[in-house]
């Protein structure tokens, strides 16, 4: 049965009009009244997962920021979310969906190589600028130097696995082979795509930064009982588990704590680098180390902090690392777009090449046609580098490189060091 | 070392497999039902327990009590929303209720978990352990809620044996399982043996999904993997027969420890199963079952 109308109805509209009224003046004003039809910028994360969510809250906000202060040539910024549902099948389909139906100019997906993989090649043939937000597979550049015609319209956001293990090395040498003396190492990665070349250039770059690698295990991300495997590596005696895990997280830390395993773990565990992790490992997160795009506090750059602490300020968690990333490309595709004069989508690669962009994870360039990891992100001292952070009584310290560092590495005290196990 | 190692873990983890088990397999025998949002109550268990310790501050212990009194009104949920409306439905024919309330809980086990997954992600959620510390069980390093978990398993299976054998409600409820028309015949109520039933597996199942929280971390991406569990441990022991569930977590159990242990973490659930198919074909009315 229909409601009867109510008898204030008239006054009630004029009410509601009014409102409605006032809130379009404040728009427009806060706005100065979009010059032209909005650019449209496809974002494909993944809401049920706290890295994937991160991704299109940072990326909303960078675009509220840019329309705040008047977009992009006068032109509205406008994001469109998809939820992949860390499905290469459905990432797919919401890319092509932004590109058919939506008819965005750009898309920023993803923190899985699995998925940037799967729709890698359909920025190819739909000619449409792509980055990624955290996908670390070498094969990603890859593509993209081996058929550069056709693949150029893919670019990295952050460091590929290469980079990322690289990054590691050189932070394990200064934190835990120098203080502490560590010699060896057992690595232990979940089986993914992005772990193939990281562990390739972990067993590389290990034994050069002075960890012999006694033992290399990839287990099924599905696993959720660690207990066997850490009483494997414990039997093998290594100083320092080095991890390289992202799709799982909680469940190694907190069996890792209450099982006591004697040996620090440290390398890449991409769950702990957001805020969120403390309280879902109820703390045995203590003592835990992790490569991250940035760290909440830490002036990587100038911008880093601002962001931070305003992401805080809106969603209550700190960004997870593709977090950092996410918000960073939006700007580098509006400085891009500005660049090329338009959205032509050859125009905007031209542009994108030439980014030199300092965001929030440092100052961000893509490699070139002829370098190996073509529209990866460049690596390097004074480009991006990357943070080690250490979880510490509930907060992230940043613990490497030593310019940026907060503090020292401190093991929880179940943990037994080199030196204390030689007396 | 690894043979002690073994028997340590592969207890926890079997204590808990048998106590889910037993709820489910007890309701089917009382009331046909086979629940496969199983995994789903767990699910909802162990997030509202570690809801209630963590943001709402609880504490570990209450929020354990409301992690098992989430798995109940979770049960209950299952029973009222999906299991008796099909049951009582006249448009599905009698012979076809249980394959209706197979796929109706199966249909809702999956709303469960895709619920959880969008509210609260599907990230693992873990509570503090009931006890923290390690004790060394002649040099196995075991951490003493491991140890705290089995005994709260069996102190529940325990209380369930008392409350069946000995209560004149649970001998009506075992009365039920083996003929319920007879039952109704004496003058019971069916519908309160269900109800009670119900009761009864929730709270089993409230405090699996609790435990095992404590214990490994439970996602929602686990709870098909969970229901599969306690589907193919009691099919093993035999549909409907408590002992026989009880037997079968062990073996299912210590199988899959000892393969993590001894071959690979990767092939862990894969001797069970096989083991499960042998018996399907060998013995189909299971290890100990009946009928």
């Amino acid at each position: 049965m229909p409601r009867p109308s109510h008898p204030q109805t008239p006054t009630r509209m004029l009410h509601r009009l009014l409102l409605a009224g006032a809130a379009a003046t404040t728009l427009a004003l806060g706005a100065s009244a979009w010059a032209a039809e909005p650019i449209k910028i496809g974002v494909i994360g993944e809401e049920s997962s706290v890295a994937g969510a991160s991704l299109t809250k940072a990326a909303q906000m960078a675009a509220d920021e840019i329309n705040a202060k008047g977009g992009v040539d006068g032109r509205k910024l406008e994001i469109i979310t998809y939820d992949d549902h860390s499905s290469a099948a459905d990432a797919v389909r919401a890319f092509q969906r932004a590109v058919n139906q939506d008819k965005v100019s750009a898309v920023v997906a993803t923190y899985i190589s699995e998925v940037a993989l799967a729709i890698e090649p359909w920025s190819a043939r739909l000619h449409m600028p792509l980055i990624t937000a955290g996908a670390a597979s070498t094969d990603i550049p890859k593509h993209v130097h081996d058929d550069y015609a056709h693949y150029k319209y893919t670019f990295m956001g952050w460091l590929n696995s290469a980079f990322i293990a690289q990054s590691i090395c050189d932070a394990e040498q200064d934190m835990l082979v120098g203080p502490f003396h560590m010699k060896t190492a057992v690595v232990m990665s979940e089986d993914a795509a992005w772990t193939t070349p990281l562990d390739e250039a972990y067993l590389k770059c290990l034994p050069k930064a002075g960890l012999k690698v006694l033992d290399h295990i990839r287990f099924n991300p599905d696993t959720t009982d660690f207990t066997p495997i850490f009483n494997k590596i414990e039997g093998e005696h290594p100083d320092v588990i080095i991890t390289g895990i992202s799709h799982v997280g909680v469940q190694p830390t907190v069996q890792w704590h209450d099982q006591q395993v004697p040996i620090p773990m440290a390398g890449q565990s991409s769950q702990a680098t957001t805020s969120s992790f403390w309280k879902d490992t109820n703390g045995a997160a203590e003592g835990v180390i992790t490569a991250s795009a940035a760290a909440p506090g830490v002036a990587t750059t100038p911008k880093t902090v601002p962001f931070t602490n305003d992401y805080i300020k809106r969603f209550g968690d700190t960004p997870a690392y593709d977090g950092y990333t996410a918000y960073d490309m939006i700007y580098v595709l509006a400085e891009a777009i500005k660049r090329a004069g338009s959205t032509d989508p050859d125009r905007m690669v031209e542009a994108l090449e030439k980014t030199d962009y300092v965001g929030t994870i440092g100052r961000i360039k893509f490699y070139g046609k002829d370098e190996l990891y073509t529209h990866g992100l460049e690596y390097g001292r004074g480009l991006v580098t990357g943070v080690d952070i250490q979880w510490q009584s509930g907060k992230q310290v940043a613990v490497w490189p030593k310019e940026l560092a907060q503090g020292k590495v401190i093991f929880p005290t179940f943990v037994k060091l080199p030196q204390q196990a030689a007396k | 070392m690894v043979g002690l190692q073994i028997l340590i873990d592969g207890f926890a983890i079997s204590s808990l497999y048998g106590l889910g088990a037993v709820g489910f397999t007890l309701m089917f025998g009382v009331s046909g039902v086979l629940n496969l949002s199983h995994g789903g109550i767990m699910v909802v268990a162990a997030v509202c327990g570690w809801l209630a310790a963590g943001d709402l501050g609880l504490g570990v212990y209450a929020g354990t009590l409301v992690g098992v009194l989430a798995g109940m009104l979770a049960a209950y949920a299952t029973y009222f929303v999906v299991v008796r409306p099909i049951q009582r439905s006249r448009a599905i024919p009698r012979e076809e209720t249980e394959i209706f309330v197979l796929t109706g809980t199966l249909l809702w086990g999956i709303m469960i978990q895709d619920g959880i997954a969008y509210l609260f992600t599907d990230n693992p959620v873990t509570t503090r352990p009931l006890i923290s510390g390690v004790t060394s069980i002649a040099g196995v390093r075991t951490p003493q809620n491991e140890i705290m978990i089995a005994a709260l398993c069996w102190a529940a299976i325990g209380l369930l044996w008392l409350l069946v054998n000995r209560t004149r409600a649970g001998k009506a409820l075992l009365a039920a399982s083996m003929n319920p028309r007879g039952l109704t015949l004496l003058g019971f109520e069916l519908s309160r043996m269900y109800l009670l039933v119900w009761t009864i597996y929730g709270v089993l199942a409230g405090i699996a999904g609790v435990l095992l929280a404590s214990f490994l971390g439970v996602s929602s991406a686990n709870a098909g993997q969970l229901t599969a569990s306690a589907f193919s441990i009691v099919v093993l022991g035999g549909l409907g027969s408590v002992s026989g569930s009880l037997v079968a977590a062990y073996l299912v159990g210590y199988l899959e420890t000892i393969t993590a242990y001894l071959i690979a973490p990767t092939l862990r659930p894969i001797p069970a199963l096989l083991l499960l198919v042998l018996v399907v074909y060998l013995r189909p009315q299971g290890l100990l079952g009946r009928r």
